[in-house]
């Protein structure tokens, strides 16, 4: 077996990849093969690396799931036990929108590139006749732009994974004010390995779903900031990408 | 005085005799609607916000048909253009004003998909978000008109 290339989703914040490292060595260790992990700064570059067949196991957004799935033939075997991506759709403290209906068509919303946060928000935002045609969007690299532009009155609303607006400062988040946060839970990040590995699918499935049992395991998952795996049978990974395909059309 | 009970006929011929209320209950904010038919529209799976708003335990409903959410006011031909869209592996969009167990309503904008499993259709998912207030009151008129001309024929 070629050594396979571990990547995780550019979205995934800065304060759990060193979390990401640490189960890296956890995993080669347990399973007795090599990984390189590899990460991108952007999820253009990352779909390329996709596209080239170069990426062995990913921790993938749910909205590459659907791609790697239904296109690449990759399988998803694990997601982190009780969380969701969720959104937030989050306005100036001092802004007179109280709700939804009360945005004009033309929003401006500062947003970044996760595929997930956007598609939700949009979809939060469609009881005002908002539409991703009428949507005025301002792409930031990071949440903490994304905040600093809400502030700045630069734009009327800002898309946060709610991960993200959670782990704000105090200070950022007494200056901005929640508007909306869905609550779907059935879409998720996801753990999926291709194709070529698909001898290995049960070991590595066994190795997460004993990760917790090991004193270090439980470690690295504390820095991956989870508490357990949850194994996924295929037809859950259908279920998330069916639903996924009736929000974007 | 008017009954508020309605007699309700389905396209497999049965009949149920339903509470009718003219009270919306808002569409719960942030949240999507979820359920899973299998090829007959019986229902197979229904997530919380399914159960809350239709009023129905979870017990109540996996088993039934979905047209258990049918309002009297949605037109017979919406339905069959549902069924005639997602039977040849496409999406289906609409504006639906579904009947709660309470006999209250409320509207959604569904979209269902068809679930395909190695090239075959196995059941269907519907999701249900919350609509646009412009596109229900463009729904209830035209739904209206649509019913009127249906009992004309």
């Amino acid at each position: 077996m070629m050594r396979p290339v571990m990547t995780i989703s550019p979205d995934i914040g800065p304060d759990r990849i060193a979390g990401w490292y640490i189960f890296n060595t956890w995993l080669q260790k347990q399973w007795g093969h090599p990984i390189r992990l590899e990460l991108f700064p952007s999820f253009q570059k990352q779909r390329e690396a996709i596209q080239r067949d170069e990426i062995g196991i990913i921790y993938a957004n749910p909205f590459d799931a659907a791609m790697l799935v239904r296109e690449k033939g990759f399988k998803a075997i694990a997601a982190a036990v009780g969380k969701s991506d969720e959104a937030v759709i989050a306005v100036n403290v001092d802004s007179s929108v109280k709700c939804i209906e009360d945005l004009p068509i033309t929003c401006r919303a500062a947003v970044t590139e996760a595929p997930d946060v956007n598609t939700i928000s949009s979809i939060l935002l469609e009881p005002a006749d908002i539409t991703r045609q009428t949507l005025q969007s301002v792409i930031a690299d990071t949440y903490v732009v994304v905040a600093k532009l809400v502030l700045q009155g630069k734009v009327d609303v800002g898309f946060f994974l709610a991960e993200a607006y959670d782990g704000l400062s105090r200070v950022v988040r007494s200056q901005l004010r929640e508007l909306l946060r869905s609550q779907i839970y059935d879409i998720r990040h996801v753990l999926l390995v291709e194709p070529h590995l698909q001898a290995e699918y049960e070991t590595l499935k066994t190795i997460l779903a004993n990760m917790s049992s090991d004193a270090k395991g439980r470690d690295a998952l504390h820095n991956l900031g989870f508490t357990d795996w949850e194994i996924l049978q295929q037809e859950d990974t259908e279920f998330m990408i069916d639903l996924m395909d009736t929000l974007v059309t | 005085m008017i009954s508020p009970f309605v007699q309700l006929i389905y396209h497999d011929g049965t009949m149920r005799e339903v509470l009718i209320k003219n009270e919306e209950i808002p569409f719960p904010e942030g949240k999507l609607i979820v359920s899973r038919t299998d090829l007959a529209g019986i229902i197979t799976h229904c997530n919380p916000s399914f159960i809350e708003m239709s009023g129905y335990q979870h017990e109540e409903l996996i088993g039934r048909p979905h047209h258990i959410l049918r309002h009297p006011d949605m037109p017979a031909a919406a339905f069959q253009d549902l069924w005639d869209t997602i039977q040849q592996g496409k999406q289906w969009h609409g504006y639906v004003k579904n009947l709660r167990k309470d006999g209250c309503f409320y509207w959604v904008y569904a979209t269902v998909i068809p679930n395909i499993r190695d090239g075959s259709i196995i059941g269907y998912t519907s999701v249900r978000r919350k609509p646009s207030r412009a596109k229900v009151q463009e729904c209830i008129q035209l739904y209206a008109q649509m019913n009127e001309a249906g009992a004309a024929v």
